[in-house]
């Protein structure tokens, strides 16, 4: 550990010296460009901004004017929250950190002349670059669905309006219907995220529509904290949920959004609903900056989160491929400070220590009943490695279980005020 | 300092006898002897009774009568400052409703308390309080009622100064969950702890003392240093 963390700060101090130099002639502050105005480049920038006391000069790139959280929002399709409690805006991340937020897409990056270009056609010049664009979606891996289909078939992967689009079309399913859920292949954002959406589902539709049935086409053998959700669904939702894995086909599974039918494996099903959710990748300025592979996921240096193809760009949360964190918020948000560290360390000579990350994820599988999964990491040379775990059990008291969903609710206030401020 | 949470316990263990007695003078509000039960959840944080001191939250011997936020050497939430400033006092019925929902009565307390529904055992705690207010000389000679679940640590570890500017960054970790600003929306207030207490609690978890899965994975990777370098950064945050 001591030599490890020797070596990380040597090399800390060399890169500092030998890449601040230029900023330090121009007699201009360093500049720091975040793209992303999500949990990993929200917290990024605040974080720069916060510590640097001014010494840096910070732009986050966000063609958004307010951002909605992915975590959460399906506590908003099962009625537990107000669409609006999701929404967040950077006015203090711009008014009380002195952040400038330029509100375009980055359509363009330059790494050779440390530039990005903006869908305005600003260029923005940088010392180091922070790319934290979240996921897009892999064309073709749903037969049958692409985007233009998504106002039939909602993705509702990244929170707005689909969340509002498929919250609506739940509420509207004739009765006794079908909604079909086509579960992504692993790497994916949030992994219990689809299953905590089918519990919240499942909550509608036990209220208001009880002969509905459920039905989730998943490529996937096992899936996060599954053992949990079955015995959940068992409980509260018993014989609503059907799951078809890969043993039954479910892995050639194309759709047909005219008709709302479903093709697992050649038989074709009728459904009411239909959420498919695809396979994903890193947000596609990661690939036009030349940082992913060819997994679609950009390669990190465990230590730093920074892009091991270019030691001044940094790629955070579900973008990166970093080893064993899972795509959430929560591990964006502690990957972002570890980042913002070493960036701060490198530009204005402020101390690096070890990185350190961490990560738990909620989930709500009926009124009351949450359940949670966690893990702590260390960086190796190789990959961000898990060194300790946890999982709520199955068959924990009621009181544990609202005690998990009360403690989600903090958490939420938490990290929405150590994001946006 | 080693075995100091033992010893306490002894004494309060001695003390419940006493409180019986107590409690035949303070029927009007509630059973003092069923709130020194209650009370077991306000311990963790609070002292009460001759050589009190401040802890994590403020003594609160003699608290009925007293201008809320009014103990000299202690370091209160904005909120709490707030509504001492507006003139709230401590009484029977405000000090009901600030047990019975912390954050409705003052938003911003960092006290980490969900709030008591049920008002029969509110009259209790009230009736055990007030035995500690109202006619001090009557009342038995008595220590601070023990912390909970307090680990056996070495004088040493308790003796380690703790690097702030390290916390900082360690602490980033800690943010995610608990507010810098020590409001509590459901998870709870770390800011301004005594540095000895945060150093205990975090080291609770990691003997696994304190039952909560998240702490115990958080503080049993924290090195003695790390730990006091947290509790050092905590004891001195700025709002």
């Amino acid at each position: 550990m001591n030599i490890d963390r020797r070596r990380f700060l040597g090399t800390i101090a060399a890169t500092g010296a030998v890449l601040a130099a230029p900023a330090a002639i121009g007699q201009t502050r360093p500049r720091v460009v975040v793209i992303g105005g999500g949990t990993g480049g929200a917290t990024c920038a605040r974080y720069l901004a916060k510590d640097s006391d001014g010494a840096l000069d910070v732009t986050l790139v966000e063609p958004a004017e307010v951002y909605y959280t992915c975590f959460f929002s399906n506590l908003y399709i099962g009625g537990f929250r107000e669409f609006e409690s999701l929404a967040h805006r950077y006015d203090k991340l711009t008014g009380d950190y002195g952040i400038t937020h330029a509100r375009f897409m980055a359509t363009g990056v330059d790494r050779a002349a440390g530039t990005v270009t903006l869908a305005g056609g600003e260029v923005l010049a940088y010392d180091r670059l922070v790319i934290a664009p979240g996921i897009d979606f892999v064309d073709g891996s749903v037969p049958g669905w692409d985007l233009a289909q998504a106002e039939v078939m909602p993705h509702a992967y990244k929170a707005g309006p689909q969340t509002q689009l498929l919250k609506r079309q739940v509420e509207a399913m004739r009765e006794g219907g079908t909604f079909c859920m086509v579960a992504p292949p692993n790497p994916y954002r949030c992994p219990p995220g689809p299953y905590e959406r089918v519990s919240m589902v499942a909550h509608v539709l036990k209220a208001k529509n009880p002969t509905a049935k459920i039905l989730i086409v998943d490529p996937k053998e096992k899936y996060s904290k599954q053992g949990l959700f079955e015995e959940g669904w068992e409980k509260h939702y018993p014989g609503m949920i059907t799951r078809i894995g890969p043993d039954f086909g479910a892995a050639n599974v194309e759709v047909r959004p005219d008709a709302m039918e479903v093709v697992i494996d050649g038989e074709v099903e009728k459904v009411d609903v239909c959420n498919v959710i695809p396979a994903q990748k890193a947000g596609t300025i990661s690939a036009t900056a030349g940082v992913t592979d060819d997994g679609g996921w950009a390669p990190v240096n465990p230590h730093s989160m920074a892009s091991r193809a270019d030691p001044r760009v940094f790629v955070l949360g579900d973008a990166s491929a970093q080893g064993d964190m899972p795509k959430s918020g929560f591990s964006a948000n502690s990957q972002a400070k570890v980042a913002a560290m070493t960036i701060r360390a490198e530009l204005t000579g402020s101390k690096a220590f070890p990185a350190k990350y961490s990560n738990t994820c909620w989930s709500l599988i009926d009124t009351d009943d949450g359940v949670k999964v966690g893990a702590s990491y260390v960086a190796t040379d190789e990959k961000i490695a898990s060194v300790d775990s946890f999982i709520s059990q199955t068959g924990e008291d009621a009181d544990l279980r609202k005690a998990t969903y009360e403690e989600s609710l903090g958490w939420y206030a938490g990290i929405t005020a150590d994001i946006f401020g | 300092m080693r075995g100091r949470g033992t010893l306490r316990l002894a004494l309060c263990l001695a003390l419940i006898p006493a409180l019986g007695i107590k409690a035949l003078s303070a029927t009007e509000i509630g059973n003092a002897e069923n709130g020194s039960a209650v009370w077991a959840d306000c311990s963790g944080c609070h002292e009460i009774g001759p050589g009190a001191e401040n802890a994590t939250g403020p003594k609160l011997n003699g608290v009925f009568g007293r201008r809320a936020a009014s103990l000299p050497d202690f370091n209160y939430s904005k909120s709490l400052t707030r509504a001492g400033r507006d003139g709230v006092v401590w009484t029977l019925e405000t000090l009901d409703a600030y047990i019975a929902n912390p954050r409705t009565f003052a938003s911003g307390t960092r006290m980490s308390y969900p709030g008591l529904g049920d008002a029969d055992k509110r009259a209790d705690l009230l009736a055990f309080l007030r035995d500690f207010s109202d006619r001090p000389r009557d009342i038995p000679e008595a220590a601070p009622t023990a912390r909970r679940d307090v680990p056996e640590l070495a004088p040493e570890i308790l003796a380690l100064k703790g690097d702030p500017e390290f916390g900082e960054y360690l602490a980033a970790e800690c943010q995610t969950c608990h507010r810098a600003d020590g409001t509590d929306e459901g998870i709870p207030s770390i800011t301004h702890w005594p540095a000895e207490n945060f150093v205990l609690a975090m080291h609770a978890y990691r003997q696994k003392l304190r039952p909560h899965p998240v702490m115990q994975m958080m503080a049993g990777r924290l090195t003695e240093e790390e730990i006091a370098a947290l509790a050092a950064y905590f004891e001195t945050i700025a709002d």
